[in-house]
C-alpha cells in the first residue's frame, strides 16, 4: 500500500503510523457531557468503503495527514495535511458544544 | 570545545574492502561537520526563516518540498513542512542563528552531537542506497541539493544529494555504527573504499 504524503510524495505504508478514525470529534477537555465522551471513545462508523482516517508520516516528515482510504480495496483517494483541520474546523466544533 | 568522539571509530577501517579487484565503485566516509542544526518555523513564518538561513549561511533555499542547496562547506535542505536541516563544517552555527531566528519566527535545535553524517559516493551510490530505502534516487526525481527524510527499518535517516553521485546521510548517533556496518555489507559486492 502506498500513501502519497503531500510533502514527501508516494511512500510505503511502513513509514506511516495509523492515528485512528478521522471522523471523531473530541469534546472540550473540561466537558462533562458523558454522551459526547462516549461517542468520541467508542462510536465508529466502520464503513465498507471510503473511510476518513488520520495517519502520521512518522518515518518521514512526521506530519499528521487526513487520508481517505477504501476499507475494501485499500485504495487511497485523497491525502492532505491535518494541520488546517486542527487549527480551524476541529477547534470551532469543540467550541460550539461546551 | 570538547573533542567529539565518533561512534564509528571502532568500525571505520580506511582502505579498500569487498570485491574491489574489479574496481572500487563506492566511497564511504564520515564527514564530521562541526554543526548540525534543525530549524523549524511557526506556520506562516516559513519565508522569514528561509531569509534568516540566507542571512547566516549565504545559501538560498529553493521553494518546494525537500528543496535544498549545498556549497560544500555548508548545506541546507527541507525535510518536513517548515523544517530545515542546516549543516556547517565549522562549529558555532547555533549561536549565529540564535539572534536571527527569534522565538516569534521559530526554533533552533542544535543536533551537532546527536547526529552522525555519513557520505556515500561513487557510480553505484544510487544502487546501494536503493537497497535500503524505498524512494526514487534517480537524478530527475532527487536533484542535487534536495533532501529526503525516510527510514531503514527503525533507523530514521535524512538524506541530501550533494553531487550527482554523492549522498550525505544523517542518522541518529546511537544507530550510526550499526547503520555504517550495514552500508559496508551492502557495498561489498561492488567494492568500496573507506576514507
Amino acid at each position: 500500500m502506498l500513501i502519497t504524503c503531500p510533502y514527501c510524495g508516494p511512500r510505503d505504508v511502513i513509514e506511516f503510523t495509523y492515528q485512528g478514525d478521522g471522523n471523531r470529534q473530541r469534546p472540550q477537555p473540561a466537558s462533562q457531557n458523558l454522551d459526547a465522551w462516549n461517542a468520541y471513545v467508542y462510536d465508529r462508523l466502520n464503513p465498507a468503503g471510503d473511510h476518513n482516517e488520520i495517519w502520521q508520516h512518522s518515518g518521514g516528515c512526521r506530519a499528521h495527514l487526513r487520508v481517505v482510504r477504501n476499507t475494501l480495496t485499500h485504495e487511497i483517494s485523497s491525502t492532505a495535511f491535518a494541520r488546517g483541520d486542527h487549527n480551524s474546523v476541529a477547534r470551532h466544533r469543540a467550541e460550539d458544544k461546551p | 570545545m570538547v573533542e567529539r568522539q565518533s561512534p564509528l571509530e571502532p568500525v571505520l577501517h580506511p582502505g579498500s574492502h569487498g570485491d574491489f579487484e574489479h574496481g572500487v565503485e563506492i566511497i564511504l566516509s564520515e564527514t564530521r561537520p562541526g554543526s548540525i542544526l534543525q530549524l523549524a518555523a511557526w506556520p506562516g513564518e516559513e519565508k522569514t526563516l528561509m531569509a534568516g538561513i540566507h542571512t547566516i549561511t549565504g545559501l538560498t533555499l529553493p521553494d518546494g518540498a525537500g528543496g535544498g542547496v549545498t556549497n560544500g562547506a555548508r548545506s541546507v535542505f527541507g525535510f518536513a513542512p517548515g523544517k530545515f536541516t542546516v549543516v556547517d563544517e565549522a562549529e558555532g552555527l547555533a549561536t549565529a542563528f540564535a539572534d536571527v531566528v527569534t522565538p516569534a519566527i521559530g526554533t533552533v535545535t542544535d543536533l551537532s552531537h546527536g547526529r552522525t553524517a555519513i557520505r556515500i559516493a561513487g557510480p553505484k551510490a544510487e544502487w546501494v542506497l536503493a537497497k535500503f530505502f524505498a524512494i526514487d534516487f534517480a537524478l530527475p526525481a532527487f536533484p542535487i541539493g534536495a533532501g529526503r527524510s525516510t527510514m531503514h527499518h527503525d533507523v530514521f535517516a535524512q538524506i541530501q544529494r550533494t553531487a550527482a553521485d554523492q549522498f550525505d546521510i544523517y542518522v541518529f548517533r546511537s544507530f550510526a555504527r550499526s547503520f555504517w556496518k550495514a552500508l559496508c555489507h551492502a557495498s561489498e559486492e561492488v567494492g568500496y573504499d573507506v576514507q
